[in-house]
């Protein structure tokens, strides 16, 4: 597991690896958001949590595409099919190092981010524990969607048609988290809700996935 | 460890293409798979590697056993020779790789990154990622496309040895690969067109 985790990020981190593709779609859709709302501070500072969310998850929706397309198109996925390594075992390393690639450094760029959208000095701190608890659903239901189109051509369309409903609790919770964060209320129970999608995910979507893979491989 | 199939049916795409095949094959022999193209002995050594269920029939002795090698060599171009080798000897929980570089005469090539490889060099790195597996039946599907003559004779070589150690090899190959080994044909198993399973359509006839 930790093989297949180590040639992942190295892979990630060579040229051509994809690193920073979500963290520069970010970045993008970010800064361009003050341009097309306008200058008026106490609305950009409004809507900061929801857009620092949804520029967060559709930089993961990015990033889904390679996860496992790559290695699918060289026969790696059918070793590794054949591999002592359980197929879930391999599929929740995906997700993992999918996360430490993507949703990490989102998490850590959120805060200079929500300085530019003037977000309330109150949000910081739950905006990046609700990306940090929340982004690591996006990536194993990701993983799942990913899973599904692994063998279809340009299954791009129809994984994010299809990961788009799944991912929509985590963004509730997580953009409620930070509204709330953000105008001083009290944002525990969201928190809460949160971390449980995400445990539930981690738990159970594994095992969607690799059945799902078994399937698509045939 | 011996590989058995017992009228073993298989489909490619939800059409059966081979029905009835049964065969044996001992520890320290090789079979040779041969039939035209679209016979369908892909699709048999997929099932056999447990990559597609079988439509009926039955495989033993393939549980945890079978290092696969398909059409895909499972490289990564931005990983080097060793990398690529090392990345499968630790998925497969093993750690030494100087063997199969020796074998197949990978150690010039050992720092290079395997997108600059050749074909045939890519094919031999292939090959020896089955050596680094310590898998005892390999199951090999068209394993010498795009290798040399020299090449060849490493693969060879390589297979040899393997079933000298009690290994046992099945593939699938149009070439003569100098090995000495059974061979069998799936051509007069191919499934009829009114074999499908689950086709129930005199039930309402």
């Amino acid at each position: 597991m930790i093989a297949l985790l180590r040639r992942d990020l190295m892979l990630a981190f060579r040229a051509g690896g994809g690193f920073g593709l979500g963290l520069a779609f970010f970045l993008i859709v970010t800064i361009l958001v003050p341009f097309s709302v306008g200058p008026q501070s106490d609305l950009l500072g409004t809507i900061a949590p929801g857009v620092l969310w949804l520029g967060a998850l559709l930089a993961c929706l990015l990033s889904l595409d390679r996860l496992l397309a790559l290695d699918f198109e060289d026969g790696t996925l059918d070793l590794l099919a054949t591999a002592p390594l359980p197929l879930e075992a391999a599929l929740s390393v995906k997700a993992l190092s999918h996360w430490l690639t993507t949703g990490l450094p989102l998490v850590l760029a959120a805060p200079v981010l929500g300085v530019m959208l003037n977000l309330a000095p109150s949000g910081f701190v739950w905006l990046v524990s609700s990306l940090a608890v929340g982004t690591p659903a996006l990536s194993v239901i990701g993983t799942f969607g990913a899973a599904l189109t692994v063998g279809i051509k340009r299954g791009g369309l129809l994984m994010s048609l299809l990961v788009l409903p799944l991912y929509v609790p985590t963004l509730i919770f997580g953009a409620e988290v930070a509204r709330r964060g953000a105008q001083g209320l009290d944002p525990v129970t969201s928190l809460l809700l949160l971390g449980g999608i995400t445990c539930a995910t981690i738990a159970l979507m594994p095992f969607a996935s690799a059945a799902v893979l078994r399937m698509t491989l045939r | 460890m011996t590989l058995s199939l017992r009228d073993l049916a298989v489909a490619r795409g939800g059409v059966p293409v081979l029905s009835g095949v049964s065969f044996d094959v001992a520890p320290g022999t090789a079979l040779i798979l041969r039939g035209p193209n679209g016979a369908g002995k892909t699709t048999l050594l997929r099932t056999i590697a447990g990559l597609q269920a079988p439509l009926s029939g039955q495989i033993t002795g393939a549980e945890d056993t079978i290092a696969y090698a398909g059409h895909a060599d499972g490289l990564k171009a931005m990983l080097n020779v060793a990398e690529n080798l090392t990345f499968w000897a630790e998925v497969f929980g093993r750690k030494d790789i100087s063997e199969a570089i020796e074998t197949y005469q990978l150690e010039p090539l050992r720092d290079r990154l395997a997108g600059t490889l050749s074909a045939g060099q890519k094919r031999r790195l292939g090959l020896a990622r089955l050596m680094v597996t310590g898998r005892p039946i390999w199951v090999l599907d068209e394993p010498t496309v795009s290798l040399d003559a020299e090449a060849v004779g490493m693969f060879a070589r390589a297979v040899t040895r393997h079933l000298a150690g009690g290994g046992l090899a099945l593939i699938a190959t149009h070439i003569d690969l100098g090995i000495a080994a059974q061979t069998f044909d799936i051509t007069p198993f191919r499934a009829m067109p009114d074999d499908r399973s689950g086709a129930s359509d005199e039930a309402f006839l």
